[in-house]
């Protein structure tokens, strides 16, 4: 067992855990959004930041992947790591407004949109990436994947025609926060 | 569109069936077409054992890939930093207009010439840069870039 | 043929060395990426042709870059008991001209640059003279390269072969003392001896983070896991950074014998160098190197008999930025996407394949031989107490001496700009100096006697990154930098995380209302809270040191970003929305040649008659202000 503290709470955690499985067993709060039990650790929503004091240096880190150590301190709502989360909130609602999803999670942090609010938007995908993670990892094919990359970043079969691999398990509906797999499905399917 | 399948063959011959020459493959493919035919993607992947999935991420990933076919010259913009602060964004403005293209990259209507910006071609030194095929020109200006334009067009 | 032994290495030497420096004379064409953009392929063919009408008995060879890339093309001539020559900027008709001076027993005067008396050959214990007693003549009074301001605080340790060797000459390399280091390593030094010279040398990795390579190798050589890999960065894609691609076109060997020497104290029998696609001369040059070495027996099984064994692959870039971060590298070498992942394990652990890995880039292996031939005390005592030995920079922007620069760590930004690169232009003001690319900073004025090394500039907010310095006078715009350097960053981001991919375009978008004067102050301190969650929340180096250009230049030119904000203007004269053109009727004298190149028939007027500008009609694409030679274009 690894011992260390959260929050100035002792707490144990077995060596191969991460910060946030020791923060769900005890209970105590840190937002995800691109993190899911059934997948591994994807590292990319950021939300789930935390501050860790290792003694030689104090650093934001993902707890979603970062493993338990020996001693570290941990705090979970320091100034710095509110206001990573809090931009976090603010682009991904303004980025991706329909995803009603992220409009809950929104007021929790007390963010509204601001005058960058994408217009005209009624895809719901904010790119969690959790369909594409469960098709490969829990259903073992491919047929769902990330296409290009930065500002054009999306979920797309191959080819951008019907996957012919789909076999219409619904895993990616079923882990999918948003309705944005949904609205995606009809043209995997086609 | 259909593609030589000899040539593909050949390209394929040159890659053991694993999944890690998939982006040589590919590149040897783009080299040959000058684009990714979906035939040859589906075709590459079916070869190194990928989910064509991962063809498709790969392909859309990178950009040395493209999806269309390609002009007859391909004229790159030099984007550096040395290049901009040098004027490259008002010379490749003038490219764009001069080829008429309504977007920021693409190619012409008459499939003569295809524009891109690339990050650095590493000719700092004669900024602004354009590399039109093989061959660099530097220290280019509007005026020149016009001209070059009229010298490829005749080729 | 076979090098096993280091007899067969002494015998190559001597072979090289005969061609290096044969009785008769020869011409050296500058042939890298730089030189054939200026011309340097028909130079050559025009000294071959003539040389051959002329039945001239002398040689005419290629080699790389020795950093004056502004006097490109550059040709050397090599005669027998002269200093050898240098001709600057040297076009067809003066080649032609140049042979036929050769063949006559005299050598031209014209295009001349410098003479250099003396070839350091520093792995090769000394120099060499190229002449004896005194000279006679115009070469007499000619410069020597140390009297050349863009040379005099030079030293050339990693560029050692560079503007020597034909790069594609195995025997050129071991002349000049190439793979004794290999050899001194495989025979008579431990894998540990290696590592401990490595680290006690000081050196620390070129390739912008300045890790020292010494612990890296050694953690890669505890971890546990076989194979282990040892990689090579060169995948160079700082805008404005072109020292790897000069080294591996000038002198590739020191490239692969670097990795051998590592992969040696690593305990690693495979090696990748994974190189930009957009380097074509350059990947041809590694391609015949690692052919080469493999038919010579330096690559491959049991490697001078030592029992020891390495080979290479060469992966080529597919064009994306990021794949120059460590985890997205590796990534691609696997055949995916260029994404990074997390370091909390770092990758001398769990790399390439989940296998130990050792990844330095191109300048950093290239240095290894020198450390290992001429000892660890003998690296230390060039540079700075915690930079040593060298670092490249190519010098370009605004500057007169614009080329690759190879100084010890420690000279001032101050000497950079104004010794080495000769000022900038005339009637100019030396602004900024932006070190690091798009992870770097903008360095002001008033700091320019800050010595160059990893530490002082991490201290300024900048970083060495991989060397590129830009030089920027009056007529950059500040907050146009920092939306470059973004808008370079957002088209690059893999996309991965949000901070990188929503944040950059957020801060890109603030300035943008800057620079078409829509800002407010509120909106700067919006800027710094968002840089800090951008530095705090992204997942790579890429997206984390994004800011620093924005936070530099909010740092240093804060008075350039109010100027836009309050004052609605831009005082360089470069965001668009921001100026207008006009023609000073006093200056302009008619000459037309604004009204012909206007793609908007904006300007009209006849011959001889001061033109006029209709504002309405003006895109701002800058093309009269750039045509017109009388300075009649003002842009306010």
């Amino acid at each position: 067992m690894v011992t260390f503290t959260i929050n100035g709470k002792e707490v144990q955690g077995q060596k191969d855990w991460t910060i946030l499985d020791v923060a769900r067993w005890e209970g105590i709060p840190i937002p995800t959004l691109c993190h899911h039990p059934a997948v591994e650790p994807y590292g990319a929503c950021r939300l789930c930041v935390v501050e860790v004091d290792e003694g030689r240096r104090t650093r934001i880190v993902i707890s979603c992947m970062y493993p338990v150590k020996e001693g570290i301190k941990v705090r979970t709502d320091t100034p710095r790591v509110q206001n990573v989360r809090r931009w976090i909130m603010q682009l991904l609602l303004d980025e991706s407004p329909a995803s009603s999803y992220l409009k809950e999670l929104a007021k929790s942090f007390d963010v509204k949109p601001s005058r960058f609010q994408k217009a005209g938007v009624s895809f719901a995908c904010h790119l969690c990436g959790l369909c594409v993670r469960a098709c490969q990892e829990v259903v073992g094919i491919q047929a769902l994947t990330f296409s290009n990359r930065g500002l054009k970043k999306e979920i797309a079969s191959p080819l951008q025609m019907g996957s012919k691999d789909c076999i219409s398990c619904g895993n990616c509906l079923y882990v999918c926060p948003s309705l944005g797999m949904e609205q995606l499905y009809a043209r995997m399917r086609a | 569109m259909s593609i030589s399948f000899k040539s593909l063959e050949t390209i394929l011959e040159r890659h053991p069936p694993s999944p890690e020459h998939l982006i040589s493959a590919l590149q040897d493919v783009q080299a040959r077409f000058h684009y990714l035919p979906k035939e040859a993607m589906t075709a590459v992947c079916d070869h190194l054992g990928v989910p064509v999935s991962r063809g498709w991420a790969v392909a859309t990933f990178y950009k040395s890939f493209s999806l269309e076919p390609q002009g007859e010259h391909g004229i790159s913009v030099c984007m550096g930093t040395a290049c901009h602060v040098r004027g490259a964004r008002n010379l490749y403005d003038k490219f764009r207009r001069d080829l008429g293209l309504p977007g920021e990259e693409g190619t012409t209507r008459d499939r003569k010439f295809t524009l891109r910006q690339v990050r650095c071609l590493g000719c700092c030194s004669m900024g602004p840069v354009a590399q039109v095929d093989e061959e660099i020109h530097g220290n280019l200006n509007q005026r020149k870039a016009g001209q070059l334009i009229k010298l490829y067009r005749k080729r | 043929m076979q090098i096993t032994t280091l007899t067969d290495l002494e015998a190559v030497k001597a072979r090289g060395l005969a061609q290096l420096y044969p009785e008769k004379p020869k011409i050296l064409v500058g042939m890298a990426t730089c030189g054939m953009a200026a011309g340097a392929q028909r130079v050559l063919e025009t000294l071959q042709k003539r040389a051959q009408q002329l039945h001239w008995d002398g040689a005419v060879e290629k080699t790389g870059c020795i950093g004056f890339c502004y006097e490109e093309p550059l040709v050397d001539l090599i005669i027998p008991g002269q200093p050898r020559l240098t001709y600057a900027r040297v076009d067809q008709e003066f080649a032609a001209e140049m042979m036929t001076a050769v063949a006559a027993g005299t050598v031209p005067e014209e295009n001349f640059l410098a003479r250099l008396d003396v070839d350091d050959m520093i792995l090769d214990g000394g120099p060499r003279r190229f002449y004896e007693g005194a000279l006679s003549g115009f070469v007499a009074q000619a410069p020597r390269y140390e009297d050349l301001d863009f040379f005099k605080l030079q030293r050339h340790l990693a560029m050692r072969n560079c503007g020597f060797i034909d790069p594609d000459n195995l025997e050129h390399y071991i002349a000049r003392g190439g793979y004794f280091a290999l050899h001194r390593a495989l025979t008579s030094m431990t894998p540990e001896e290696v590592i401990e010279a490595v680290t006690v040398g000081g050196l620390r990795g070129r390739g912008g983070g300045g890790f020292p390579t010494g612990v890296k190798w050694a953690s890669c050589r505890k971890a546990k896991g076989w194979p282990k890999y040892v990689l090579c960065n060169a995948d160079e894609g700082d805008p404005g950074a072109y020292m790897d691609r000069s080294l591996i076109e000038g002198d590739p060997h020191a490239i692969l014998e670097g990795m051998l020497i590592g992969a040696y104290a690593i305990g690693s029998t495979e090696g990748y160098i994974y190189v930009r696609a957009e380097y074509p001369l350059a990947v041809k040059t590694l391609q015949r190197a690692i052919l080469t070495a493999r038919e010579a027996g330096l690559l491959g099984q049991n490697i001078f008999g030592a029992g020891f064994s390495f080979d290479i692959k060469l992966n080529l870039g597919g064009g994306a930025f990021v794949c120059g971060e460590s985890t997205a590298l590796m990534a691609s070498i696997e055949g995916r996407p260029g994404e990074p992942r997390a370091k909390y394990v770092r990758s001398v652990e769990k790399g390439l394949w989940n296998l130990p890995s050792n990844l330095n880039n191109v300048e950093t292996w290239a240095n290894v031989p020198l450390i290992i031939a001429k000892g660890a005390d003998w690296y230390r005592e060039i540079g700075t107490e915690g930079s040593k030995g060298t670092k490249i920079f190519s010098l370009v922007g605004q500057v007169k001496n614009v080329g690759l620069v190879e100084v010890p760590m420690g000279v001032t930004i101050k000497d950079m700009v104004n010794l080495i690169g000769g000022g900038v232009p005339e009637a100019r003001e030396f602004k900024a100096i932006q070190i690091g690319g798009p992870s770097g900073g903008c360095i002001p004025r008033e700091l320019w006697d800050l010595p160059i090394d990893f530490d002082s500039l991490w201290d300024a907010g900048a970083m060495m990154g991989s060397g590129g310095m830009i030089v920027m006078d009056n007529s950059t715009c500040m907050v146009d930098v920092a939306k470059f350097f973004l808008d370079f960053l957002i088209d690059e981001s893999c996309g991965k995380c949000i901070p990188c991919r929503l944040g950059l375009k957020r801060m890109r978008d603030i300035l943008e209302e800057f620079s078409s004067g829509k800002g407010s102050l509120a909106d700067l301190e919006e800027l710094q809270s968002l840089s800090e969650a951008v530095q705090d929340g992204a997942l790579c180096g890429l997206g984390s040191s994004g800011p620093n250009p924005v936070l530099t230049t909010l740092r240093y030119f804060r008075d350039e970003y109010e100027a836009h904000i309050l004052g609605r203007r831009c005082p360089a004269g470069v965001c668009k929305d921001l100026i207008t053109y006009a023609i000073n009727q006093e200056l302009c004298n008619g000459c037309m040649a604004c009204v012909r190149e206007c793609p908007q028939g904006a300007i009209t007027g006849e011959k001889k008659q001061p033109h006029q500008l209709d504002a309405t009609l003006c895109i701002k694409c800058g093309a009269c202000f750039e045509v017109c030679k009388f300075g009649a274009v003002e842009v306010s």
